[in-house]
């Protein structure tokens, strides 16, 4: 779940959230990279007494600073199709859970065997116990069996709602009239928190 | 009515619809409608026939673990009044 003070994502709850995490930092330390190199650069450039007026052409360097970046962008690129096509593979899930979204709560459907559905409503401020995280609970939890992949579908009976968590990494638009599959597969065990 | 055992075709108990390569995409909309209407018309046709109605539970098994209930109900509602726009 967040924390305050929080800098980076929350931890991992699904291998494609782990893919994502470590995505995120291979992208960032290559933003960091360029700007400090963009940084050191400018800080030389206005440190220096040296001039030079005849600058006709510069063929190596413009060579470099083409190359260079279509490099560094293949190199983003490339891991971020990998998990593209992580996240569609085909997996044959073990359990269906249905999600529709109302003005303004959940409702969770389990069918496979019984009719089981229920709504799940957010605990409002001024009822929260001490501990509970504010915005964050709800009456009626959502309960899934860890290691098992799971198939989430998201719809919506009235209005656009969209169905996050992140530490699985999910987040899926409910759209009234459509109905939305994504796979959940969750390692550990725990309360998760979305929204 | 839904009992744990597969219905035929499928062998062993059964657990969730499985992988359908016709829908592959993230829209499963038209999965539930098609295995509404297969369904429909698999009962219309083996009623028709005077055979058991037993083969058509898959379609049964899978439109009800895909569909959200309260499209199934307005859809029943449809049919009792015969405004369903689907052809069965």
């Amino acid at each position: 779940m967040a924390y305050p003070m929080q800098l980076g994502f929350q931890d991992a709850t699904s291998p494609i959230m782990e893919e994502l995490l470590h995505f995120h930092d291979h992208t960032l330390m290559i933003v960091f990279l360029i700007s400090s190199l963009v940084l050191y650069i400018i800080s030389l450039m206005l440190t220096t007494k040296l001039t030079h007026t005849s600058t006709m052409d510069a063929q190596e360097i413009e060579t470099i600073w083409t190359i260079l970046p279509a490099i560094i962008l293949i190199l983003i690129a490339l891991p971020s199709l990998r998990i593209l096509y992580m996240m569609d593979e085909i997996n044959n899930p073990s359990l269906t859970v249905k999600t529709m979204g109302h003005q303004w709560y959940w409702s969770y459907e389990y069918t496979d065997y019984e009719d089981l559905n229920f709504d799940s409503y957010m605990i409002p401020t001024s009822e929260l116990k001490p501990g509970e995280l504010r915005l964050l609970e709800v009456d009626n939890r959502v309960v899934l069996p860890m290691e098992m992949t799971i198939r989430m579908l998201i719809s919506s009976e009235d209005v656009l709602h969209s169905w996050a968590v992140p530490s699985l990494g999910l987040k899926t638009d409910a759209i009234p009239g459509r109905l939305n599959q994504t796979t959940l597969m969750s390692t550990r065990p725990g309360l998760y928190y979305g929204q | 009515m839904l009992g744990a055992e597969c219905p035929k075709p499928c062998k062993g108990k059964w657990t969730t619809p499985p992988f359908d390569p016709r829908f592959p995409n993230q829209n499963q909309t038209r999965n539930c409608y098609q295995n509404f209407l297969d369904y429909h018309r698999c009962i219309k046709t083996m009623n028709r026939r005077g055979k058991s109605t037993q083969p058509c539970e898959y379609y049964l098994r899978v439109y009800h673990s895909l569909c959200p209930i309260s499209w199934v109900q307005r859809w029943k509602e449809q049919i009792k009044d015969g405004t369903f726009a689907g052809k069965i």
